[in-house]
């Protein structure tokens, strides 16, 4: 691969091949197609799925015109988060300070929509300029008796897994204001599902099953209360290690609250998640539970799959997404169907998850982390890819390649996770791989 | 009720804008440069600055859109982000080959008073720039204007830097588009074939962000406005420039620098737009309107004729880009349609003036507010305290559409929700037809599905 620049090389991982570890959390260069974001953004999706709190951006339009209800976080009642409320900075407030518009916004927002709560998110500009944002939210805060939290998201201040953190620091002043609330015997919070397609639904279905009980998403279908008594929880269960551990951590310091790292992606991932929980409780009814549980599904979803297998196998595909402990998830899934993974990669992954893969993965898997088209396109045809799962960026690149699309991220149409998610990934995947568009051109 | 937080009482604001009808400049400089040849867009600032453009214009062509970024950090915002952009103009060249880097700013590189023209040529004297490559730059702070504003600024920066003097006229046009679709840009060239006016077309995104499936990724597709054609523009006959807040600025550098006059005029959408521009161009390129244009006229004012019934009368919401909605404004009124509630997040005096010109007499009753708080709530709640027939903007009058029940006809920036704006145009005679066909549709299918059994018609 010729056209990768020197000082990415030691980002580009061949199983088996290579000598160098692979590099990671690193800056990307100036001037890369990177296919990563910033800081808001990190902490903007973490948020989004909250439903009855007001999200305010203050900064100039750009960052809430761009951010308008583009996740699909189901909400089961409010739907406030879909709307898109901006501070509007012009060069007027650029000059003599946003504080007064803020404090308007903020204001008025509160008035109209009344919300159980207020995030207030800092865009690149609002550092520079030097609104004291922290003060304009407690100002605001005792005066209309609501929390308004600062989430301070400067797009320059770090990656995208920096925006995760501020996005934590914002939660982590909810979490514990309510001492009211008398827990349920076996009770958990879901960390790092965003209910995208309902998927959170589906999970609490499953825990339900088994006997647990769920104080609160974070975030997806939340809501200001339940995550005011979310350390009330014998145990967090945290998915998309990326997003959330920063409030696992600190939940287990501040409330001794434990956590468990799960996935819910694929067969395997999601019965671990069960019966770790129920491990976790020691209870025997409770695993037994899980195992009829697990059971059950498999009878049903194991012949179902056999079809899409008998299609699939031997198929070829690469993933890159936002972060590698989902692409862990991804490759055993597709192994379920057939299926081998001979690229794999994440814009924000961290040594341990790069050191999985590469334990997970085939030899001859090429590892890349912080990537860009130039590099994804040149892989997917040397390693002959048959199917891409990547985000909305890499869609029109896989299909310009001629190959199939699973989009595992914001845009995704139909619930992923779980049994249920599987058969839906596994139609999924059979529908876009044989698609019979793909006839009318040379690869 | 996604939007039942809406009220028909319309409370003052202050300082909130709710559901924009806009966005910021960056985008639309990188749109804009997406539609030279051979050159990659790149985003002085924030790495999700550029993450969100791309993803909001790949969401709207469903295509590959390829731009790079400074990926600004802690240290930059401090000590400037020229040292960001330098090394980002090597790696570029190096790496990804474009012929043109075309750099635009962000709120964040303008605020820390990063001068874009005075880093490049820092990056020229310092020989970052290999031969026969080109850097471009335009100032695009997202504070200022809206995304119509850094198409604008993109465009200057193009002919600022390529558009040469020599001693020799061309006879030629230059057509400097304002924002408009890669189908549009297609179909003025089309028009422009027919009517044998030699010209250049700048920008064109046709060809680059409706390209066709060929098993290959391109990096750099066959289309968009060459080199030797943006030189060229410096000795052409004249400019017609296609709307006002999209080109004003690069027609009247033209002028400055090159001293090629230029005629301003509405993008054309409807008969009387399209009128406008034929005329213009007969009369510039010195040729006659074939008669194969004339007939295009004709099938359109007849459909008109056709279905009048169907129009007359209805009242219409929309919302855009100003340069869109005067002459589509115009357009419906020719058709007898009421347009009733406009919108536009973007600001500029000239909006209110010619929509008093286009609505004063015959639709006295038209509520019309651009720039600051002109947003998706303001239009809402004028609905809500009297209704519409139809409504026409972005994919954003979904939410409206479902809420009050009103039939939805797509048109602008962006549409993220169906396809077809790339290929099918909305310019020029064929495009008016279009969009005539795509309103008739819906109030049509509206009156099919909820009108009462006893009238129920076949023929319509």
């Amino acid at each position: 691969m010729e056209r990768i620049i020197k000082e990415r090389s030691t980002q580009v991982h061949t199983i088996g091949t290579s000598v160098h570890d692979l590099d990671c959390e690193k800056k990307s260069l100036a001037g890369s197609v990177s296919q990563r974001a910033c800081v808001f953004c990190g902490s903007r999706v973490v948020l989004y799925p909250i439903a009855d709190a007001l999200h305010l951006i203050h900064g100039p339009i750009g960052c809430a015109a761009y951010t308008w209800d583009i996740r699909g976080a189901l909400s089961s009642g409010p739907q406030l988060h879909r709307l898109s409320f901006s501070t509007d900075l012009r060069e007027r407030d650029v000059v003599f300070g946003g504080e007064p518009k803020l404090y308007t916004a903020l204001t008025e927002l509160i008035e109209a929509y009344q919300p159980k709560a207020a995030f207030v998110y800092s865009t690149c500009i609002v550092g520079v300029i030097g609104d004291d944002v922290e003060a304009v939210c407690r100002k605001v805060s005792a005066e209309q008796k609501i929390d308004v939290l600062p989430v301070m998201a400067e797009g320059f201040k770090g990656t995208k897994k920096d925006g995760y953190k501020a996005a934590c620091d914002a939660l982590s002043k909810l979490v514990g204001t309510d001492n009211e609330f008398q827990a349920p015997p076996f009770s958990i919070n879901i960390l790092g599902d965003f209910n995208l397609a309902g998927e959170l639904w589906m999970l609490k279905e499953y825990y339900e099953k088994i006997g647990v009980n769920i104080i609160t998403g974070l975030t997806g279908d939340g809501r200001i209360n339940e995550i005011r008594q979310a350390h009330k929880a014998s145990i967090n269960v945290v998915q998309c290690s990326g997003s959330m551990m920063h409030l696992a951590k600190e939940m287990e310091e501040k409330y001794g609250i434990p956590f468990i790292k799960v996935s819910y992606f694929g067969i395997e991932d999601m019965a671990d998640a069960l019966y770790e929980v129920a491990g976790f409780f020691k209870n025997d009814e409770m695993l037994e539970k899980a195992r009829n549980l697990v059971s059950e599904e498999i009878k049903t979803l194991l012949p179902a799959l056999a079809p899409f297998k008998e299609k699939l196998q031997g198929k070829k595909a690469a993933i890159y997404v936002g972060g590698a402990f989902k692409a862990i998830s991804l490759v055993k899934a597709l192994r379920l169907i057939g299926m081998k993974t001979v690229m794999v990669g994440s814009q924000t992954g961290n040594k341990d998850d790069y050191n999985l893969l590469k334990k997970l993965c085939d030899e001859g898997t090429i590892i890349v982390d912080d990537s860009n088209p130039n590099e994804l396109s040149e892989f997917v045809k040397e390693k002959g890819v048959d199917l891409f799962i990547g985000g909305v960026k890499e869609r029109p690149i896989a299909y310009k390649l001629g190959i199939g699309f699973c989009d595992h991220n914001h845009e995704r149409k139909e619930a992923l996770a779980g049994f249920e998610g599987m058969l839906n990934f596994a139609n999924e995947v059979y529908a876009s791989v044989t698609s019979p568009v793909w006839k009318f051109f040379k690869r | 009720m996604l939007l039942n937080h809406t009220t028909s009482k319309i409370v003052e604001r202050k300082a909130l804008t709710v559901n924009p009808a806009k966005t910021c400049q960056p985008i639309g400089a990188m749109y804009a440069a997406l539609g030279v040849h051979g050159c990659l867009p790149h985003s002085h600032g924030s790495q999700g600055c550029c993450s969100y453009h791309r993803s909001t214009l790949t969401r709207h062509y469903k295509e590959p859109v390829m731009a790079a970024t400074s990926s600004f950090t802690e240290g930059s915002s401090v000590f400037g982000g020229q040292a960001n952009l330098l090394q980002a103009i090597t790696n570029i060249f190096t790496i990804y080959e474009p012929d043109i880097i075309a750099v635009h700013s962000t709120c964040l590189s303008e605020t820390i008073g990063d001068d874009l023209g005075q880093i490049v040529s820092k990056a020229a004297s310092d020989g970052k720039i290999p031969e026969g490559k080109h850097v471009i730059q335009a100032p695009t702070p997202s504070y200022v204007g809206s995304h119509v504003t850094g198409y604008a600024n993109m465009l200057e920066g193009i002919v600022k830097y390529f558009a040469k003097k020599s001693d020799e006229l061309k006879n030629q046009l230059n057509i400097l588009s304002g924002w408009v679709e890669p189908s549009d840009m297609r179909e003025l060239k089309r028009i422009l074939k027919l009517m044998k006016v030699k010209n250049v077309l700048l920008p064109d995104t046709s060809d680059v962000l409706d390209s066709p499936m060929t098993g290959k990724f391109e990096m750099y597709p066959k289309g968009g406005t060459t080199i030797p054609e943006m030189v060229s523009m410096g000795d052409s006959l004249h400019t017609i420039a296609l709307g006002e807040w999209a080109t004003e600025k690069a027609a009247v550098n033209l002028d400055n620098q090159c001293k090629v006059k230029f005629s301003m005029q509405d993008l054309p959408i409807g008969i009387q737009a399209t009128d406008r521009f034929i005329q213009s161009l007969a009369k510039l390129g010195s040729v006659s309107v074939p008669e194969s244009i004339n007939d295009e006229r004709g099938r359109l004012v007849d459909v008109i004729t056709d279905m009048h019934q169907y129009l007359y009368n209805k009242r219409v919401a929309l919302w855009g880009d100003p340069d869109q909605l005067i002459p589509l404004a115009e357009f419906l009124v020719d058709m007898d349609m009421k347009p009733v509630y406009i919108v536009s997040g973007t600001p500029g005096k000239a909006f209110e003036k010619r929509m008093e010109k286009i609505l004063g007499k015959s639709v006295p009753e038209a509520k019309y507010k651009n720039g600051a708080n002109a947003d998706m709530l303001l239009m809402h709640q004028w609905i809500k305290e009297n209704p519409v027939d139809l409504l026409i903007g972005n994919t954003y009058g979904k939410y409206i559409s479902r809420d009050e029940n009103i039939p939805f006809v797509r048109m602008g920036f962006p549409i993220i929700d169906r396809v077809g704006h790339s290929y099918f145009p909305t310019l020029g005679y064929m495009g008016g037809l279009r969009i005539l066909e795509k309103i008739l549709s819906v109030l049509m299918d509206r009156q099919d599905a909820t009108c009462p059994e006893e009238s129920f018609e076949l023929v319509m």
